[in-house]
């Protein structure tokens, strides 16, 4: 009787301090315990995917990167935790991660009924279809009644249905839990077609046995913008991640690079790098930040240039062309405001 | 001192009873207290992360297919819907699961107990293999390696109207026209008066001793009364047939790969469990049972079916009760092969639109509770008309 009681108030106690804590800050919570928690994916290449000894690379494994380069000075203090598309929002809710860089695509409904805020996009994405070559399939419009595999709990799974919809095509959808299942079903010819993000089905092309029988169709049937998700109500926090990417973005069309950004600090008499990479003022001060947040990002992590030709590029296995991920004074819409 | 005693035990505080009562009452108040605090400590959390609650959401246009749905199903239905086609999909699984299972349990069971020897020993290794590979690992094998192994559709096995390949056996489907009514009816009357049959069988071999075929007759006239039934009214029935298209075959009944595997898995699975129960059982009744049937003049199949089988069942029912309640619950391991029950609609696709995990895993929790209590309650039920009659 005595026990059951104590184990009740124990219990409520417990939810108690739940609640305490979930109003502490973020970035205090990061200082204290050392290291980013990073939510990203179970594995797709060039996005996040970890080698053979367990190191994560990718665009998103670099977004998170720069966090902590922002904050420790040092893009090492990462821990990260590979979720599937179904568990993202919930661990990241919980508390269980302190940001989501997971090729989460940034729309109405996350951002406003999720308690989830998204902060910066880091590719701009869209949603395409991956065929057999022999199928002869040119274009989407040409898949009526083709069957059709796609990972369970992303907007794939609705973009596929509007598209099909909306041009009047039948179709039989097969919705696997995990990426690497729904591209299994693919690969051993339970469907017609796979779909998802044009980005995503290049990194999942360079993992079938013969690459080069699949062709992306043409049609990009959705706007994809993914980027680093973070929870609602910490505007600090949220900050933080935001302009770790602008930085990249802003260093990239300034012309510094991981590689000159140390010279470039030195020698500089241009008053708006001075005050990036913290010589002159203290910028970082305001986001509870040290002075050379920025400068630290760069020459740890890079400009966004160096991040997509490292992790997506035209020279890498999933050989993405920078497309309108471009910056803005090159033809494209990467464009970020600027640190003043 | 003696008085003090008395007066104090007839203090109302002191009466056992009451006390027990007393502390009763307490305990329910912590435990409402408790549970209404974490209720509201929750609402007000969600509430302050901007997370919306309710479930409102069952109403909006879900907008995303499901492979296989038994009542019509479209994008543009709800996620109400959504979770009936799902729940269906689950109840469904499972019960054809159980029935599946059943029979092959009883049938390995038998077999492990045969006299010939490699029957024995097949049905050996049938048990030991299966019952000692996780559940998950067998559904991939029937997925990815057996299944996955047939032809694609472009050169699919065609047996006359049946087609069958990577995508699933595709047969006939019937199309009930006019005049289909008198079919239906002609069964459900071939049905009633089978029961009649059977029940006026038993009473006169109780009254008689002279015994009737009555089950096979019942068979027999269900089926002669139902295809009368067909010829009078000129066979109302047409058949969508299925026809390659370009990619797949279409038209005609599909029964999906992922169904297949699921329900094969699950039932090859827990039959293996079964089989051991069965064994089990029978070999709890005495060997002097038979023994004595046989002194009586019984044949070998009817000393099984009156003698040593109602006894058997006794010991198996409880645990093949708890082996059906698996079955249930194991059916949501579908969702790992795309087969669209509760846990891949609801807990996948629902709650990742919708982003309410508690109000999904609720919904969840509510239906695999009531499903598992359903099956519990029934085979109570079963037990108890099975158990030992004493007179």
């Amino acid at each position: 009787m005595k026990s059951n009681v104590g184990k009740l108030l124990s219990t409520a106690a417990i939810a108690a301090t739940i609640s305490a804590g979930a109003a502490a800050s973020t970035l205090e919570d990061v200082k204290a315990k050392g290291f980013v928690q990073c939510g990203v994916s179970q594995g797709v290449p060039g996005f996040s995917n970890a080698d053979s000894s367990g190191n994560w690379t990718g665009i998103d494994v670099d977004a998170c990167r720069a966090t902590a380069a922002a904050i420790f000075g040092d893009a090492q203090k990462v821990k990260f935790t590979p979720l599937s598309a179904k568990e993202r929002f919930t661990a990241l809710q919980s508390g269980e991660i302190d940001v989501l860089s997971r090729n989460t695509t940034w729309t109405y409904t996350r951002d406003t009924s999720l308690g989830l805020d998204f902060t910066a996009v880091n590719f701009y994405d869209g949603q395409g279809f991956m065929a057999r070559k022999d199928l002869g399939v040119t274009s989407a419009l040409d898949l009526d009644g083709a069957t059709v595999c796609t990972e369970q709990g992303t907007t794939t799974e609705l973009n596929m249905a509007d598209f099909f919809r909306k041009h009047k095509l039948s179709y039989v959808p097969v919705v696997v839990q995990k990426a690497d299942e729904a591209l299994a079903a693919y690969a051993s010819g339970r469907c017609d077609v796979f779909t998802t993000d044009k980005s995503g089905l290049a990194a999942h092309r360079s993992k079938l046995a013969d690459p080069s029988a699949h062709i992306i169709l043409d049609e990009t049937i959705s706007k994809e913008p993914l980027g680093p998700v973070v929870r609602h109500g910490d505007n600090q926090w949220k900050d933080i991640v935001t302009w770790a990417m602008f930085v990249q973005v802003n260093a990239e069309e300034m012309g510094i690079s991981s590689k000159n950004v140390a010279k470039i600090k030195s020698e500089t008499n241009d008053p708006g790098i001075k005050r990036l990479l913290g010589a002159e003022g203290d910028m970082g001060a305001q986001l509870g930040l040290p002075a050379e947040w920025a400068y630290s990002i760069i020459a740890e992590v890079g400009n966004y240039g160096e991040v997509f030709e490292r992790n997506v590029g035209p020279s890498t296995p999933v050989g993405l062309p920078r497309g309108i991920n471009k910056l803005w004074t090159d033809g494209g819409v990467m464009y970020a405001p600027p640190v003043r | 001192m003696s008085d003090k005693t008395t007066s104090s035990n007839k203090s109302i505080l002191n009466d056992a009873g009451t006390r027990a009562l007393i502390f009763q009452v307490v305990l329910l108040a912590v435990v409402v207290f408790v549970g209404y605090y974490l209720f509201s400590n929750l609402q007000a959390n969600l509430a302050d992360q901007g997370i919306s609650t309710g479930f409102a959401f069952l109403n909006q246009p879900a907008g995303f297919p499901v492979l296989i749905h038994l009542i019509d199903y479209t994008e543009a239905d709800t996620y109400g819907r959504a979770f009936v086609v799902a729940l269906i999909n689950t109840v469904v699984i499972s019960l054809m699961g159980i029935v599946l299972a059943t029979i092959i349990g009883v049938v390995m069971g038998l077999a492990r107990l045969s006299n010939n020897w490699l029957v024995a020993r097949l049905a050996t290794v049938y048990v030991e293999t299966l019952r000692n590979i996780p559940l998950l690992l067998q559904m991939f094998f029937w997925y990815f390696a057996v299944l996955a192994t047939l032809p694609i559709p472009k050169n699919s096995i065609i047996f006359g109207d049946f087609f069958l390949n990577k995508r699933g056996i595709y047969s006939p489907n019937p199309i009930t026209q006019d005049g289909f009514g008198i079919v239906v009816a002609g069964f459900i009357l071939s049905i009633i008066a089978s029961i009649a049959l059977i029940v006026w069988a038993k009473k006169r071999q109780t009254r008689t001793g002279l015994w009737f075929p009555a089950y096979w007759s019942s068979l027999g006239l269900i089926i002669v009364i139902s295809f009368l039934a067909l010829a009078v009214s000129g066979f109302p029935i047409e058949f969508d047939l299925p026809q390659k298209s370009r990619f797949n075959v279409t038209g005609g009944m599909v029964l999906p790969p992922e169904f297949v595997a699921v329900l094969v898995a699950l039932s090859t699975y827990t039959g293996a469990f079964i089989a051991e129960i069965v064994r089990a059982g029978i070999m709890s009744v005495n060997w002097g049972q038979t023994e004595a049937a046989r002194s009586l003049g019984l044949k070998d199949s009817l000393t099984q079916r009156l003698i040593v089988l109602p006894q058997a069942l006794r010991v198996i029912i409880p645990p093949l009760t708890s082996q059906f309640l698996n079955l249930a619950k194991n059916s949501s391991l579908g969702a790992a092969i795309a087969y669209p029950e509760l846990v891949a609609v609801v807990m996948g696709t629902t709650l990742n639109q919708t982003g309410q995990a508690i109000e999904n895993i609720g919904l969840c929790m509510l239906v695999y509770g009531t499903l598992s209590l359903t099956i519990s309650i029934f085979m109570n039920w079963y037990n108890k008309k099975m158990s030992l009659t004493e007179r």
